[in-house]
């Protein structure tokens, strides 16, 4: 099956600096990709690239196996962005945004269309808003109309650039159920967000951006694993203090202990007990995004 | 065909839901013009020997509104959605670059000719209507029409900020269209500003409207329908160029 992007060599420079340094990075038809990377990593530049937006200097990048720059109409068709910037047309009625953005696509007036927009805003909670000009809404509902506008051709692809940047917790919730539905349908997702806990829920594999860079790229549980643990996190007597062997390290009054399965939990309370240590308190922790993100960021030259 | 259409509807309802400001207040301007004028100078003028100033100066109001609002229409529109980045909704789809110039162009034609129309209705109030071709009429007025709708394009891609926008109509779209005989016939001019005035395109354009009008003309129409085509070419051909090389719209 033709991978729904492809992505090869893809370098950018604005002046002096390289926002994107020969990207690799492939994405399969279906999946839920998540591309993090701090501000300025290049994340909305590769994406601009995807969409034609921006030219890279050199590499080429496919949307379902159409080139974006030779074959750019038939690579269009098969992408919906949404932009990262909060952008709107003044002189419009959602609706009228809606059809419109259909048009161009080359999408003519139909009932079959005028369905499609209507279960849109229906699944975006739009739909008692259809009829208001762009400029009376607020920024979290002119943020779900651009998710519409990347929806009106039914793309296979969408990539949503910081979707969820500034809006409220019940839009973040409404669009994910609707992305996810979107997803089981066949969809490919690629999305960038600031929310770790977000790609952490919906991504299945994760690509993370520094300095133009990819310099992880894993299914979401290996990163886990690869870059984060379990911890034991424990409370002891007052005055109790664990000697060097036992790998631990102090934060204020607690202990925390790392581990890899569940079945090192027992020996390694063992160990605890033996130095004559006594447990006040005791709770594991789950490995985090978060902590692979800064982990990543910060070690020098990490590999994908 | 259909995304093409969609972008002209676009920019025509762009235009439309603000018609007071893009199609009444330029009608408004021109009979201001005509007013002003003609007040000052009807009974005191006469044009090629026998024309009274008014009757002179309807067709040169009429076009000079056909091409400001062309070249305002288009310039507009893309200095607007590049500053507001909803250029971007335009840039995402599949939309050819023909498409593109061709919806923007047509637009601009059908603005201009519906404020030229509009001052045309207005004025035969006072100066009655004569027509003698009406086919070098609408030539002109499209070509006009087109021309300055291009240049409209031109300004729209250059500029950045509408500071620069407004600098490229105040010191060039409104000398070219005040200085190309609107008010007076070339023939009026000491020799030297005749010459002058034969560089600039606009002259070709109302000269040969005005000709459709009245059958005289400071120049043949059918040098000035000669130069106003060549020039609508180069420009048309250079505005595709640019827009195909994605000049300003994609880095
Ligand atoms: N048009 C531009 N001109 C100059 N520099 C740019 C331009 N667009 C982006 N950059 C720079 O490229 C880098 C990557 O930007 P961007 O792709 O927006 O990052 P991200 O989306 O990951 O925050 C940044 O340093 C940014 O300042
Ligand atoms: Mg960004």
């Amino acid at each position: 099956m033709i991978p729904a992007l492809r992505i090869h060599q893809v370098a950018k420079r604005y002046g002096s600096l390289q926002a994107l340094d020969r990207v690799d990075l492939e994405v399969a038809q279906g999946e839920f990709f998540g591309l993090l990377g701090p501000n300025g990593a290049g994340k909305t530049t590769l994406i601009s690239a995807l969409a034609g937006l921006v030219r890279p200097d050199s590499g080429r990048l496919e949307v379902m196996g159409c080139d974006v720059q030779s074959d750019y109409r038939a690579a269009r068709r098969q992408l919906g962005v949404v932009p990262q910037e909060l952008v709107f047309d003044p002189f419009f009625s959602v609706r009228e945004t809606l059809q419109i953005q259909a048009g161009y696509f080359g999408i003519a007036a139909s009932r079959e269309r005028d369905a499609w927009v209507d279960e849109i805003l229906h699944n975006l909670d739009l739909t008692d808003k259809a009829n208001s000009n762009m400029r009376t809404l607020s920024g979290g509902m002119k943020r779900r109309v651009l998710v519409a506008q990347a929806l009106v051709h039914r793309p296979p692809v969408i990539v949503l650039d910081e979707p969820t940047a500034g809006v409220d917790v019940e839009l973040r919730q409404t669009l994910w159920r609707f992305i996810r539905r979107l997803n089981a349908e066949g969809h490919t997702i690629v999305l960038t967000t600031h929310y770790l806990e977000e790609a952490e829920s919906l991504c299945g594999r994760i690509a993370m951006l520094r300095a133009g860079r990819i310099v992880a790229l894993d299914s979401t549980p290996n990163l886990l694993r690869r870059f984060s643990v379990h911890t034991l996190r424990l409370r002891l007597r007052a005055g109790d203090s664990l000697p060097a062997e036992v790998k631990a390290e102090r934060q204020g009054d607690t202990w925390v202990l790392p581990f890899e399965r569940f079945d090192d939990v027992e020996p390694l309370l063992a160990r605890v007990r033996a130095t004559g240590c006594v447990i006040e308190d005791l709770a594991t922790a789950q490995p985090d995004l978060e902590e692979v993100f800064l982990k990543v960021m910060h070690s020098e030259g990490a590999a994908a | 065909m259909t995304s093409f259409l969609t972008l002209l509807y676009k920019e025509v309802l762009r235009f439309w839901k603000v018609g007071f400001q893009t199609l009444a207040a330029p009608v408004l301007t021109a009979m201001l013009y005509l007013l002003i004028f003609s007040h000052v100078l009807e009974g005191r003028v006469r044009v090629y020997g026998t024309l009274p100033y008014t009757a002179f100066l309807v067709p040169g109001l009429v076009m000079m509104s056909v091409l400001q609002n062309a070249f305002a229409n288009t310039s507009s529109s893309l200095i607007q959605s590049k500053v507001m980045g909803s250029i971007v909704f335009i840039l995402l789809p599949p939309i050819s670059y023909l498409s593109f110039y061709g919806a923007y162009i047509v637009a601009a034609l059908l603005r201009g000719v519906m404020v030229g129309a509009g001052v045309l209705l207005v004025t035969c109030w006072f100066a009655p209507l004569h027509l003698e071709n009406p086919l070098w009429v609408l030539a002109f007025a499209f070509l006009g029409g087109a021309l300055l709708g291009t240049l409209g394009m031109l300004a729209g891609l250059w500029a950045d900020k509408f500071d620069q926008l407004a600098a490229f109509q105040n010191f060039l779209i409104m000398p070219l269209t005040f200085l190309s005989g609107v008010f007076y016939s070339i023939h009026s001019l000491p020799a030297f500003w005749q010459a002058v005035s034969r560089y600039n395109p606009v002259f070709y354009l109302i000269d040969g409207f005005r000709y459709g009008f009245f059958g005289m003309s400071d120049v043949s129409p059918w040098q000035s329908i000669a130069v106003s085509l060549s020039c609508t070419l180069i420009l048309a051909g250079l505005t595709l160029w640019l827009l195909h090389r994605g000049y300003k719209l994609r880095q």
